[in-house]
């Protein structure tokens, strides 16, 4: 589904991601970890398209498309999803409009009719409870003052709307509550499919217990410097980063 | 050739214009109300055109413009005929309202319609209320504007003959709004437009208007309006202005408002088209316990240029008074924003708040804001601000990062930027219509 080989990347001539290589399934579900500033939303963000970063090597295979090559509109209505480590606020765009709007785009790309307002209300209906958000959060402008959790949840809401063949959630349980944690993670544990597939950037351990991934990998310094079962995270959690700064580097 | 020369050479063929005038009047020219046209144009005379150099019209260059597009040649005005297919299309569909058509600032009864059952309400042109009642209209023309300081209104009042009048007695909470079509027809004659409308709500009464400054035709048209309203105790009036004239029109408008105590005044301005706009918008608050709210949009593109020039006047103490001016300009558009608030040393108490926002979306646009606060009182909470800035880059990756086209993430994000001016319209079917056009035109 996904394939990314030797991907560097700069921002203002500094270098970020130094050689990523990743092979990503249908079916699988990915964790990617790592200290702070070692890069993974980096890679999130280069993989939606966002235009700060400067591509100086590599390339991303798709679903056999370009990836790079994609505008980020593009990338959205093949099937990538992105739920942001920072959501922003957008005040003045409804919840409703803005989905409603991403949906039709979305749909329209793919050849489909639009959705009417009564499917598209059960449509909503139907995931609102999936991930037990509250409908007085989206009659409100999109993410505006909502509250850390509220806006993770505002993201996973999103991505059950949109049924994306591959999600990545950066950091998507930082901020939430141990109930609110398992709440998110059983939105996605539903959505899974043999189809689509999940990269899960996480600090902890925690959300892997309910989340349960194929394929654990450290990112540090811009590289995938290892990578390994589900075990791997639990080491992680006991040992911390050093034992692999020291060990560095394996590819 | 020099600014100075040529802006002599207009302001002279005004006053032979008025000679004309005068002499199309036919006796009429006797009446007291005529006595004021005369001093109107002496004023003129006396302020003359502005230029560079006139404070008020600094940035706004609006006799340069009248020079290189204007050959103003009053004896070739005809009665210009408009066909009632083509004001058709122009109105707002579905809109129930006391409906007035003005071409080229004359009432026009064959496309006018205006069915009143209401007691207590007048609603007619200007020409026969004044015809009808002339102690009671000149008890308040030319009253409020003041002729002695702006050129334009000297220049409307001077040349002022017909527009829309419109009387509420008191306690009286009129129906529908009346809905002033003001149509400028470019194929008919190149002449200055001068419609002057005069508003009177009496007590505890309940009322809205609704100018659409509209042109026909792709020749240059000018327009000079200038309204009067007079709100009594606890009158409540909502007053909106949509400009939506053609790349070749030029407009200046004087909106005057005077308010007694208790009342509340709410003004909603839109500038979509027209290749010049000066709006003049005075609001005295000569009383107690007034509150005045003033919204304003313009949505600018190529060489569009609109200048929102605001006066509130607190002379009392206890009234509040609330202005939102946004703007979005595009291409190589030039906005202007200049808000006065005068609180005078009595006005304690007084709330005055004052905020313009601009989005530009090109280096070549450019915004000047410019607020004024002249505060004599000290138990005030006066505020004001201007900001300029450009899309959110990162509110733009949002949208786009679910799918959503970069044009289509463009216009919602500009529609939620605007949106806020707009929140005083609170007629469903002209927002609709104001909302249809500004999608249109953020898509474009
Ligand atoms: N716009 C930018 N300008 C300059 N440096 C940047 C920019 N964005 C990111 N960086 C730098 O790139 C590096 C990687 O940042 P990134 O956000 O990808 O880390 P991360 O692994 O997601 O960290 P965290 O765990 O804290 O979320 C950091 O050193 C950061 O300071
Ligand atoms: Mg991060």
């Amino acid at each position: 589904m996904l394939s990314i080989k030797n991907l560097h990347a700069s921002i203002e001539d500094k270098e970020i991601l130094k050689g990523i290589n990743l092979d990503v399934k249908a079916g699988e579900v990915h964790a990617i970890m790592g200290p702070n500033g070692s890069g993974k939303s980096t890679l999130a963000s280069v993989l939606a398209g966002r235009e700060d970063y400067e591509i100086t090597q590599g390339s991303v295979d798709f679903l056999g498309n370009d990836l790079l090559s994609m505008e980020t509109e593009e990338r959205a209505r093949e099937g990538l999803f992105l739920a942001f480590q920072y959501p922003v606020e957008i005040p003045g765009v409804s919840s409703t409009n803005f989905l409603k709007t991403a949906l039709n785009q979305i749909r329209e790309y793919r050849g489909q009719e639009p959705l009417d307002a009564v499917s598209f209300l059960s449509l909503m209906k139907e995931k609102m409870n999936l991930v037990e958000i509250d409908k007085s959060l989206l009659s409100r402008s999109l993410n505006e003052g909502f509250s850390g959790g509220e806006k993770k949840r505002n993201e996973v809401f999103q991505m059950a709307m949109l049924e994306p063949k591959l999600a990545i959630l950066d950091e998507t349980d930082s901020g939430l509550d141990i109930d609110a944690l398992k709440i998110v993670a059983n939105g996605v544990n539903t959505l899974k499919s043999k189809d689509n597939a999940t990269i899960v950037v996480t600090h902890y351990q925690r959300l892997l217990e309910y989340i349960v991934p194929d394929f654990v990998h450290v990112l540090y310094n811009g590289k995938i410097v290892k990578s390994g079962s589900k075990d791997l995270a639990l080491e992680l959690e006991e040992k911390g980063y050093d034992w692999i700064k020291e060990a560095e580097p394996t590819h | 050739m020099s600014l100075t020369s040529n802006s002599i050479d207009l302001k002279q063929g005004f006053i032979r214009q008025f000679e004309l005038f005068e002499k199309a009047l036919n006796g009429k020219s006797l009446t007291d109300f005529h006595q004021t046209r005369k001093k109107a144009l002496k004023a003129f005379e006396g302020l003359g055109l502005p230029d560079r150099k006139t404070e008020n019209y600094k940035y706004t260059p609006i006799t340069r413009s009248l020079n290189k597009k204007f050959r103003f040649d009053y004896e070739s005005l005809g009665k210009p005929t408009i066909s009632k297919e083509v004001v058709d299309k122009l109105l707002i569909k579905d809109l129930d309202a006391y409906n007035i058509v003005l071409i080229n600032g004359q009432y026009s009864k064959e496309l006018s319609s205006v069915d009143i059952e209401l007691s207590g309400l007048e609603i007619r042109d200007f020409k026969s209320a004044y015809e009808a009642q002339p102690d009671l209209v000149g008890t308040y023309f030319a009253k409020y504007a003041n002729f002695n300081e702006d050129p334009f209104t000297a220049l409307n009042t001077a040349f002022s003959l017909d527009g829309t009048f419109m009387k509420v007695a008191d306690n009286v909470v009129v129906d529908k709004p009346v809905m002033v079509y003001a149509i400028a027809d470019a194929n008919a004659a190149n002449w200055a437009v001068q419609p002057r409308n005069l508003v009177i709500v009496g007590k505890n009464s309940q009322a809205s208007i609704i100018e659409n400054y509209i042109s026909l035709g792709n020749e240059p048209t000018f327009t000079n309006a200038v309204s009067e309203i007079v709100l009594d105790e606890n009158a409540y009036f909502d007053y909106y202005k949509l400009e939506m004239q053609g790349e070749n029109a030029y407009h200046v408008g004087n909106t005057q408002v005077y308010q007694v105590r208790s009342s509340t005044f709410n003004a909603t301005t839109i500038s979509l088209t027209g290749s010049l706009i000066r709006n003049n918008l005075n609001v005295v608050l000569d009383d107690e316990h007034c509150e005045a709210n003033m919204n304003g949009l313009y949505l600018l593109d190529d060489h569009q240029h609109v200048d929102n020039q605001t006066v509130v006047d607190h002379k009392k103490p206890n009234s509040l008074s609330n202005e939102l001016y946004k703007g979005i300009l595009g291409g190589s558009s030039t906005g202007v924003f200049n808000g006065r608030i005068y609180v005078r040393p009595n006005a304690q108490k007084t709330n005055a708040f004052q905020s313009n926002k601009n989005i530009l979306l090109t280096d070549e646009a450019s915004i000047n804001a410019k607020p004024q606060l002249e505060i004599w009182a000290d138990d005030v909470k006066c505020s004001h601000g201007a900001t300029t800035g450009q899309l959110d880059e990162e509110q733009l990756f949002y949208l786009r990062s679910r799918g959503i086209g970069q044009q289509e993430a463009r216009s919602l994000l500009l529609y939620a930027f605007a949106m806020d001016a707009l929140e005083k319209v609170k007629i469903d079917v002209l927002r609709e219509y104001i909302d249809h056009h500004i999608n249109t035109r953020l898509n474009k």
